[in-house]
């Protein structure tokens, strides 16, 4: 029987949500959660012998400890096959997943696989490293996944040839393979010209890779003369959300006058974000947005000033396209009103 | 949003705790901060503590600011 340890996080661990996310890895024998699926999924010919489950906050602040204490724990079992996730659109799972398969790959030298989001940021950092499944953004997705991710990871425990990225569904991960074309080069190449020019579908036999790199701005000359902005995706918002930023994949961000605002409190801040426990930001959002030190640095004159006004949005499943028109309004915005610098916080 | 703002021609830094999610989002200037739900806070100091260690990561952020970079750079 093929041996299999999953990875999954707090969540679909059944172990709580965002206020269980600093939880450490531990082990469950046999499957839990999604595990059940995917057991099904493999129809007999594996087995998953253990489930480990970490908290996806634990894991991002701890990664060098999580993944020591996690690397032990699946040598334990001597597993023929590794999963993790999937993890959809959840960005700490999802960084988490990539990162612990490529440890077990990198260590125990078995396959791995795991499933995500194409715009889960664990995408761009793990896909040349390991097969990754595409899902849907959330949880809905889990049936349609599961059987994906298993029939990937019995081929590649077969041994069996893993064809293209379209005919296996897994991500692309920039691996090129020769082989014998029916056509010479030169014959292909004019025929994808002509198919170009007609307007018509063509598949490229080398894809250009996506640098979409901004290079550095040059800094700021003198800071303590510089109007200063804050921007958050932490969703840090007046009391009330009065705008009503969603809590997860928001649609608008927000813009907030904190003009004589010199401390951030439980009674005048709170954040909207879903994706993590609200607890410490609700009680003192100068912990996302710090107002507070900000303003003392202005009475000192070690900054020029803090701008009027703050911008937030909620950076929880939000999708690029949606981030980066925000950001450019925001930057727009910020230019016309004489802002110099930015700094930006993450939760 | 960080690379919009940085596009733009305004110097941005990026405080946050998964430093590799801000490197692949294409942040400049990185100042890694203290953890997921309080990055410029640690509720397990007292007021003053907390305050005096979310100044100090603010004064990197300025530093960062006033740092010439040529590629991603991460202000530890």
């Amino acid at each position: 029987m093929i041996k299999v340890v999953h990875y999954i996080n707090q969540f679909f661990g059944q172990v709580g949500g965002e206020e269980k996310a600093h939880i450490e890895p531990f082990v469950k024998e046999g499957f839990v959660g999604p595990g059940m699926a995917l057991n099904a999924a493999f129809k007999g010919q594996a087995q998953i012998v253990a489930t480990i489950i970490c908290g996806d906050s634990y894991y991002a602040e701890n990664e060098e400890k999580a993944k020591a204490t996690i690397l032990e724990m699946v040598k334990e079992y001597q597993p023929d096959l590794f999963i993790a996730g999937p993890a959809f659109n959840a960005g700490r799972y999802g960084n988490a997943c990539g990162s612990v398969c490529k440890l077990i790959k990198e260590n125990l030298n078995i396959p791995v696989v795991t499933g995500m989001y194409i715009e889960n940021p664990g995408v761009d950092l793990y896909r040349k490293d390991v097969y990754i499944v595409p899902t849907k953004d959330n949880a809905a997705g889990m049936r349609e996944a599961v059987p994906k991710m298993a029939s990937l990871a019995l081929k590649l425990i077969n041994n069996q040839e893993i064809g293209s990225p379209e005919e296996e569904g897994y991500i692309e991960r920039g691996i090129r393979k020769n082989y014998f074309a029916t056509e010479r080069g030169s014959k292909r190449a004019v025929d994808m010209l002509v198919k170009k020019i007609k307007g018509e579908e063509f598949k490229t036999e080398f894809k250009m890779p996506d640098f979409d790199r901004v290079a550095p701005n040059s800094p700021v000359i003198d800071i303590t003369k510089a109007k200063i902005a804050l921007v958050t995706s932490g969703g840090i918002v007046p009391k009330g959300n009065p705008d009503k930023i969603e809590s997860s994949s928001a649609s608008k961000f927000g813009k907030y006058d904190i003009e004589g605002v010199f401390d951030l409190t439980k009674e005048t801040f709170e954040t909207a974000h879903g994706g993590y426990d609200p607890v410490y930001a609700n009680a003192d959002a100068d912990r996302v947005l710090p107002v507070d030190v900000l303003r003392e640095l202005e009475k000192e004159g070690k900054i020029g000033s803090l701008h009027r006004y703050y911008y937030s949005t909620v950076g929880n499943g939000t999708a690029v396209a949606s981030a980066k028109k925000y950001g450019e309004k925001i930057a727009r915005e910020l230019i016309a009103d004489g802002v110099q610098a930015v700094i930006l916080t993450s939760t | 949003m960080v690379k919009e703002i940085e596009r733009a021609g305004l110097p941005v830094v990026h405080m946050c705790t998964i430093v590799p999610i801000s490197k692949t989002v294409g942040a400049n200037r990185i100042v890694p901060t203290v953890a997921i739900p309080h990055p410029l806070g640690n509720p397990n100091l007292s007021h003053e503590d907390e305050k005096a260690l979310r100044r100090k990561l603010v004064e990197k952020a300025l530093k960062a600011l006033e740092t010439p970079v040529e590629e991603q750079t991460v202000f530890e």
